[in-house]
């Protein structure tokens, strides 16, 4: 009657499931991938300045390039849970109501506050938007960006997030399987990059990311010292 | 009384309730199966955190909800 896997990941077949190890190399590349686009910059505007004063204007601008491709990268990162589309203003309360319904307390009330619902689940804890999702991973070190929503396109945002929660609920790795990968790196670069207002449901989701780290450090055996 | 409720423009539509094996379940697995055939995908909440993809209506669920695919944006 029931099915684990997310019937979705029909449509995305040549992907492989992300699993933690999978999201870890993800996370090395994008830190690769931001030193590559940052180093050459620097040093070409470091370079100019040395061999040539007169061409400050130019290294200017080449360290301006460093400063600004990662922080266009972090930006993609926040946007995956802005405020997209239509806000159906007559349909959104009883939307709302029915997504309070599948959450408990306390991310019922971060949602009502800040648009965005928080979730734990295995690999992490998510931020849910109206079509896309951060995950916190474990040791709070590090955020990953998705870009996933649902493809009704006429429903008003909080059946959106309802959707979202639904089909993490229901596969967590097939959910960001089918996701499209944004961007990963560390959270205060997405959190800067935030509307205000989400800023409340980012703290509380990187606070529980890193009380889960340290619940489950506490819960680690000690290694036994002769 | 367990409810199939589906998501849609209006922020969600209850389809039907039902008390256990009857007339009242036999239309809401009537209504189940038409909207599985429109596109919907059917969910077991179980009101835990956890929900589970069904093809069949439940007659013992609780909450069953029909949403739309998702997709990579």
């Amino acid at each position: 009657m029931g099915t684990a896997a997310l019937p979705e990941l029909a449509t995305v077949p040549w992907r492989v499931p992300i699993d933690r190890d999978r999201l870890r190399r993800w996370g090395r590349l994008w830190t690769l991938w931001t030193v590559a686009w940052t180093i050459p910059f620097i040093v070409a505007g470091i370079a100019l300045i040395l061999v040539e004063p007169m061409a400050i204007p130019v290294a200017i601008a080449s360290l301006a390039h460093a400063w600004v491709v990662p922080e266009l990268h972090a930006f993609r990162g926040a946007s995956v849970v802005r405020q997209k589309g239509e806000r159906h203003a007559q349909a959104e309360p009883v939307a709302q109501g029915f997504l309070a319904d599948l959450l408990d307390h306390e991310p019922r009330e971060l949602q009502r506050q800040t648009g965005l619902a928080l979730e734990h689940a295995g690999l992490g804890h998510w931020l849910i938007g109206e079509a896309g999702a951060i995950l916190f991973l474990p040791d709070g070190h590090r955020v990953h960006c998705f870009c996933v929503s649902t493809t009704g396109k006429d429903l008003p945002p909080s059946d959106r997030i309802a959707h979202l929660l639904l089909a993490l609920r229901t596969d967590e790795i097939g959910f960001a399987t089918v996701a499209n990968h944004a961007f990963s790196g560390a959270p205060w670069r997405v959190r800067r990059r935030l509307p205000k207002p989400m800023r409340a449901a980012f703290d509380a989701g990187l606070a529980e990311a890193r009380s889960s780290a340290s619940a489950s450090d506490a819960r680690s055996p000690i290694p036994a010292t002769d | 009384m367990p409810r199939l409720v589906r998501m849609d423009a209006t922020g969600h539509s209850q389809l039907a309730e039902w008390t256990g094996p009857g007339v009242e379940y036999d239309r809401a697995v009537e209504a189940f199966r038409a909207e599985l055939e429109d596109g919907y995908i059917g969910v077991w909440d179980h009101r835990n955190g956890t929900a589970t993809q069904v093809r069949e209506l439940p007659p013992d669920a609780d909450l069953v909800i029909l949403r739309k695919p998702i997709a990579g944006g």
